[in-house]
């Protein structure tokens, strides 16, 4: 039992069931071929196409009322878009929420995995605006899906040749592209390389792109491998600071200008691992000493 | 010191409430009846009802008056709603044929039986603002002809008779769905029609037009346009027979398009065609071009690369719904990938510096 | 067990199925683990785990094979009323339920394609027992090595060897179900 209801005037998370069906037969066939793209009928949500609608077709189809729903935007609670969707769940599946991230069995997430460790019990899913990783190499889907159907995939490695030749380095920052369990080429959706690693996790990954009609996913305990080459191997990086608030020198950073004379700070974009730390004593090179 | 922002979920509360007030105005104008939207801006709404797929003038003046008159915005509302209906059936195919046309023209014949009927066109209006609507009270009063009860046969059926148009196939086939299954390219032409005439009426007029300029040009004549309203049938099959639902206002075109003939078929005419939700005519033109563009390979002709004759192009990017939502959620926060790319511009940038110190010395 | 068609279903249907489906999820992501469901009576030799199944997965746009044994006049007129999945051949099936050996031939089922490997089917199989003991499973999901007592493993393995086709299974014992996907990698011991 929840002390929550949902509001009577929609179906429970929102979706009716046989759309949620049909959102579940796409999930497990995700699951049954990691790292490849399961078309599924998106339907209209009653948010614009790219704010979430994949993420959060996939969420309501997941959602039963014991869950706790946590939901994060460039990993933070309070962004505006997190705050709308975490209320359109409570409104519509009457679920409990929480910013703890390990107290949640479901997360929403869009551009961040969270810098806790996920484990067996959980479910991350990702808001994914462009599914296909080949697509800015080709943009047609017909040509792409062959590509998969071949494991084609020379075009990504010259590609990410290319940007060494040219640059000296891979010059992609966020949405770095994986190859799962060795076979399927995946964008992990446009999280921060530095999140990479992250991606081999005990938690169940689902990825909903709705525009794009997409549904894909990761098992837990699968292999999930940054493409990169021997010589220029894959490296996760970040701003090379401290957080200013909570000390931490291994979390990802957001880059705050302060004045207009250049001042700027970095902190956790992880804002529950942040105030967590900051709860149990850490304190970093801004933080007000006298804060009780 | 520093504090985070905070506070999201007020600051949505806010903006909502002064939407509200925006969208009211001066509360000193009366407000806007959802029958004066229906009634005087019978052609927005029109459009709402044609993309947002749902035959309803009542809800489209609603979508309207709450989208502020953001057809684009009233057509997401209408969209979002028809979702969460339930599929009680479905109905027969309509027999535009036997349409009450309110207009039909032709440009390819100067009489055909059933006549030219201009109906309500701004075709031969001036383009002089009228000062007098500024007025209020004005309600004028059209002259009326006696009904006709003669059918009105299709132009092109006449062509038809005489082979000199190509025969469209007769197909009991259920047609897919977009909205029920996702896009699968190649479409069939059923498809096609169906994202076109839900298409954005911009990008579907802009990809005619590309056709006409050149652009994989199909020479088209508009054999007919029609504008009328048709029954609506339904199969009851406890009842073992069809009975009427209502009736839906369309436009439907149809165009003659030349065809040099190929290997295997005589020279001949061919047809795109166009049929929209509602008075809808430039859509209803513009989706007839498009839908002869697209025919190239069926029809044995050259893909030149126009844009328009490229399915996975033009039914990929026509939905205004996708297209705005995607384009416009660029200005949600992005400031993770935004840090992870400044990072990277910044450490290139500083191997760049290196390497051009270490090549100086 | 009950036999007629108009009782039986989730009274729930939201709430239940939701339920269900969370457990059909895990099972499947974690194959071999085992996991409880509820909310459905059907008529025999219907197992709860498996009515369950098809009141989460299945309606109109699922064809359905029922092999024989499960293809019973009761069975068929409690799926027409509470499903309505429409009833197929072998080869056309999307879901498939029967026990293992009424399932047979395992190849005569649509394994997907190169391009769309997602389109095969899913076999819900009927058990006499279901333990977490027997074949050692390996692959996506499981951390080291999970157990579930299959019925063989020559035809899972092959099944294996096709990957990304191939088709991917349920299997369902009273109220308890686990999953195996084509990814597993199975070894008798």
């Amino acid at each position: 039992m929840t002390a929550m209801q949902h509001d009577p005037a929609y179906n429970f998370a929102y979706l009716d069931e046989q759309t949620k069906r049909m959102i579940r037969r796409a999930l497990l066939k995700a699951l049954a071929i990691p790292g490849y793209q399961v078309p599924f009928a998106s339907r209209e949500m009653p948010m614009p196409y790219g704010w979430g609608t994949g993420g959060v077709q996939v969420t309501a189809a997941c959602l039963t009322p014991g869950d706790r729903l946590k939901v994060i935007d460039q990993g933070a609670d309070d962004t505006t878009n997190a705050v709308s969707i975490r209320k359109f769940f409570e409104r519509t599946a009457g679920v409990e929420t929480t910013e703890h991230t390990a107290e949640a069995s479901v997360i929403q997430t869009r551009h961040r995995i969270p810098e806790a460790p996920l484990g067996e019990g959980q479910i991350l899913v990702y808001q994914v605006p462009i599914p296909e990783p080949l697509r800015f190499l080709e943009p047609r889907e017909t040509e792409s899906r062959k590509m998969h159907a071949l494991e084609e995939y020379g075009l990504m490695y010259v590609k990410l040749y290319e940007d060494i030749a040219h640059n000296g380095a891979i010059s992609t920052a966020y949405a770095y592209p994986v190859k799962v369990e060795g076979r399927y080429v995946m964008d992990p959706s446009p999280i921060p390389k530095f999140d990479n690693p992250k991606l081999e996790s005990g938690a169940i990954q689902l990825f909903g792109a709705g525009r794009e009609q997409r549904i894909y996913a990761i098992p837990p305990y699968t292999q999930v491998v940054s493409l990169d080459f021997e010589d220029h191997p894959f490296e996760p990086s970040k701003a090379d600071h401290d957080c200013d608030l909570c000390g931490c020198g291994t979390s990802y950073l957001d880059e705050v200008i302060t004045d207009d004379a250049g001042g700027r700070m970095f902190v956790c974009s992880d804002t529950d691992f942040c105030a967590a730390r900051q709860a149990e004593g850490h304190r970093g090179r801004l933080s007000a000493e006298d804060a009780a | 010191m520093y504090v985070a922002v905070k506070g999201g979920e007020r600051a949505i509360d806010a903006a909502h409430d002064w939407l509200a007030e925006e969208r009211r105005g001066d509360p000193e104008v009366p407000e806007l009846s959802l029958a004066q939207i229906r009634e005087q801006m019978s052609l927005a709404v029109n459009r709402v009802m044609a993309e947002g797929s749902l035959y309803d003038p009542e809800l489209a003046a609603l979508a309207i008056k709450q989208a502020r008159g953001d057809l684009i915005e009233a057509i997401f509302l209408i969209r979002a709603y028809r979702t969460t209906l339930p599929r009680i059936g479905h109905s027969r195919a309509v027999d535009t044929g036997a349409m009450r046309c309110d207009r039909r023209v032709s440009a390819t014949f100067k009489d055909a039986p059933g006549g030219q009927v201009l109906g309500p066109t701004f075709d031969y209006t001036h383009r002089l603002l009228d000062f007098k609507l500024a007025a209020e009270g004005a309600a004028p009063v059209a002259r009326q002809a006696e009904p006709t009860e003669a059918p009105t046969p299709r132009i092109t059926e006449f062509l038809n008779r005489d082979g000199l148009i190509q025969d469209e196939a007769h197909s009991d086939e259920t047609p897919a769905d977009m909205t029920r299954q996702p896009m699968e390219y190649p479409a069939d032409r059923a498809l096609r029609l169906q994202a076109l005439t839900r298409g954005d009426e911009g990008f579907v007029l802009g990809m005619a037009y590309s056709t006409q300029r050149g652009y994989g040009r199909n020479h088209p004549f508009v054999g007919e346009l029609r504008i009328g309203a048709v029954e609506v049938e339904m199969e009851i099959s406890e009842l073992g027979f069809d009975i009427c639902i209502g009736e839906v206002t369309l436009t439907e075109c149809e165009t003659v398009n030349q065809f040099m003939g190929s290997k295997t078929e005589p020279a001949q005419f061919t047809r795109g065609y166009g049929l929209v939700f509602g008075q809808t005519e430039r859509k209803a033109i513009s989706m007839a071009l498009v839908d002869r563009a697209l025919r190239w390979e069926e029809l044995g002709e050259e893909n030149v690369g126009a844009p328009a004759q490229d399915e996975e192009f033009v039914l990929a990017h026509s939905d205004n719904i996708q297209a705005t939502g995607f384009l416009e959620h660029i200005k949600l926060p992005h400031y993770v990938d935004f840090q992870s790319e400044l990072e990277l511009v910044r450490k290139m940038r500083r191997e760049a510096e290196g390497s051009m110190k270490e090549a100086a010395e | 067990m009950r036999d007629d068609a108009l009782s039986g279903g989730f009274t729930d249907a939201p709430v239940e199925a939701a339920r269900a489906f969370r457990a059909a999820l895990e099972a499947m992501a974690c194959p071999g683990s085992l996991h409880e469901v509820a909310g459905a009576e059907a008529p025999a030799p219907l197992s709860t785990a498996a009515a369950v199944l098809l009141l989460t997965l299945c309606d109109g746009e699922t064809p359905l094979y029922l092999a024989p044994g499960h293809d019973t006049q009761g069975v068929r007129d409690w799926i027409a009323f509470q499903v309505g999945a429409p009833m197929v051949g072998p080869s056309e099936a999307m879901f498939a339920l029967g026990r293992w050996d009424a399932l047979a031939p395992h190849d005569a089922y649509a394994i997907g394609t190169a391009e769309y490997p997602d389109r095969s089917v899913t076999l819900i199989v009927e058990m006499e027992e279901l333990r977490a003991e027997g074949v050692r499973l390996t692959g996506p999901g499981i951390e080291t090595e999970a157990h579930l007592s299959l019925p063989e493993t020559a035809a899972f393995q092959r099944n294996a060897g096709r990957f990304p086709l191939g088709w991917d299974c349920y299997f369902t014992c009273e109220g308890r179900l686990a999953a195996l996907p084509r990814t597993t990698r199975t070894e008798a011991l």
